[in-house]
């Protein structure tokens, strides 16, 4: 069993970045995994089976989805382990779950849970306003929110094996998911574009690890699978995520705040395969009940936002 | 030659077109049945079986593609496409082509914390690095399949006669020595 982020890394590292190295394979390669799918937060084993009939490749195993932290207010933390147990009993495919900002005990003990995933995410209330967990002590992989590249590659530097848009969470509004969907693939083609001498300057002005850059330079994407989040609540807007770059999408709120969720999750999983498809998303697309309420990101103050935790 | 059809209805589809583009080996993605027309062998990546299943059947691929494999399409399944391919998966999964005469077990080695890596001897292609991710072994091989792979777990690698199935994911180590042998089967 791995230690977590606070333990010193061993000075002699051959041995140590093997496994490392070996490990880090294996993180990203559930990544890989996961695309073209969808990733839905369920907060029982209810809610999880219904997601699995209805075809999604995860789940993400929370107490309150993001509408409901939103709305409930408070200190959002890591889940009751009970209830991350009774989700993980009841599929077969893999559960995700969610540790504070920072907080690397959290993280610590979702890994002895054997969680598949941790989404170190900004939907909880941060626990450290500095430092980011140090993912590369952990078996567990993790994703991580960015809004723009410089942020996705610091995370990628931390050792986060999977980049989401964060999106602006528990709204319902896609717009910020796509606001930073663009933003990062708009990047990466600059970055692809640059001359070599320019990505020294590149790295310094987004803030990102040069040797991150100068793989999104030579590869033209992220060095870890880029997925979406944050407000996607409609099989269109699934459509339109994986249109602007995303390799699979997570869905929040959107499903179980609808009116019937096992009819939309079967829609969202259908809309990711046929992103490409107006004509079968049409078909997809009709008749699915009503849709979660949601608000306008952009009638949010700005402490009420989400995407701005996380440094 | 004909294309190498990648089934690209979800999971890791991307690295095996890879792999083969390197190889100088045409692809043609595969979601509904009319791609497979110009395929002359099909390749069933890793990502979540019960999706895929549930996918292909929705789309009429799983009915079609069982006819083609049945009438000797070369198929090769990895992680996710071994319990496609498979006759039985303890504990039921959902939708599959139900085709390669094995029992197989989802998970085998526990929760993606017992992902792991380890070098095996695969018959036909020599010493490879395999990558196992939240992988399947097989707990039972029918009388005309032949074992190519083991590990101390159980079987990790299976042929009959034109389908192809490995528990862990060549697509993901760089080394192209599985797709390669493949190709040419």
């Amino acid at each position: 069993m791995q230690n977590g982020g606070s333990t010193p890394r061993p000075a002699s590292l051959s041995q140590a970045e093997r496994i490392a190295q070996k490990t880090w394979r294996e993180k990203v390669g559930l990544a890989e995994m996961l695309k073209g799918g969808v990733i839905m937060d369920v907060v029982n084993p209810d809610q999880a089976k219904i997601s699995e009939d209805a075809g999604a490749v995860a789940v993400m195993a929370l107490e309150r989805v993001p509408a409901d932290i939103r709305r409930d207010g408070g200190v959002a933390r890591m889940s009751d382990p009970e209830m991350n147990q009774g989700i993980q009993a009841s599929v077969s495919i893999p559960v995700m779950a969610k540790c504070r900002i920072g907080h690397f005990a959290e993280a610590q003990i979702l890994e002895a849970l054997e969680v598949d995933f941790i989404d170190e995410s900004e939907v909880l209330t941060p626990a450290d306003e500095e430092n980011h967990v140090d993912k590369h002590g952990f078996t567990v992989p993790f994703v991580c929110g960015a809004r723009n590249l410089g942020e996705a590659l610091r995370r990628c530097g931390e050792g986060a094996a999977m980049i989401r848009t964060k999106g602006e969470a528990g709204t319902g509004d896609v717009v910020e998911a796509v606001r930073h969907m663009r933003t990062i693939m708009s990047q990466i083609r600059a970055v692809a574009a640059a001359r070599e001498d320019e990505l020294y300057v590149l790295a310094k002005e987004m803030q990102a690890p040069l040797e991150q850059v100068h793989t999104v330079h030579e590869t033209g994407r992220l060095p870890v699978p880029n997925f979406s989040a944050g407000g996607i609540a409609t099989p269109a807007d699934a459509a339109l995520m994986m249109q602007l770059g995303a390799e699979t999408v997570f869905v929040g709120s959107g499903i179980f705040k609808s009116g019937d969720p096992a009819k939309r999750a079967k829609a969202m999983v259908e809309a990711v395969l046929f992103h490409r498809d107006p004509a079968k998303l049409a078909e997809i697309s009709r008749d699915l009940g009503e849709p979660m309420v949601g608000i306008s990101a952009g009638s949010l103050r700005p402490d009420e936002l989400l995407a701005g935790r996380g440094w | 030659m004909g294309k190498v059809g990648v089934l690209s209805v979800q999971g890791d589809f991307a690295r095996h077109r890879h792999v083969f583009h390197d190889l100088g080996i045409e692809t043609q993605e595969v979601r509904v049945p009319e791609d497979l027309v110009e395929c002359d062998r099909i390749v069933l990546p890793g990502g979540e079986s019960t999706t895929i299943g549930m996918l292909m059947e929705r789309t009429g691929l799983l009915t079609t593609l069982k006819a083609e494999i049945r009438a000797g399409l070369p198929a090769w399944g990895t992680c996710a496409g071994m319990i496609l391919l498979a006759r039985e998966v303890e504990g039921g999964s959902g939708p599959r082509l139900d085709i390669l005469d094995v029992t197989v077990r989802r998970n085998a080695f526990g929760r993606q914390v017992h992902s792991f890596e380890s070098d095996v001897e695969v018959e036909g292609v020599g010493t490879v690095t395999a990558v196992f991710i939240r992988a399947p072994i097989v707990t039972r091989v029918g009388a005309g399949v032949k074992v190519l792979s083991t590990v101390s777990e159980g079987v990790v690698a299976v042929r009959e006669g034109n389908v192809l199935a490995t528990s862990f994911h060549p697509e993901l180590t760089g080394d192209p020595r599985v797709h390669e042998w493949f190709a040419s089967l």
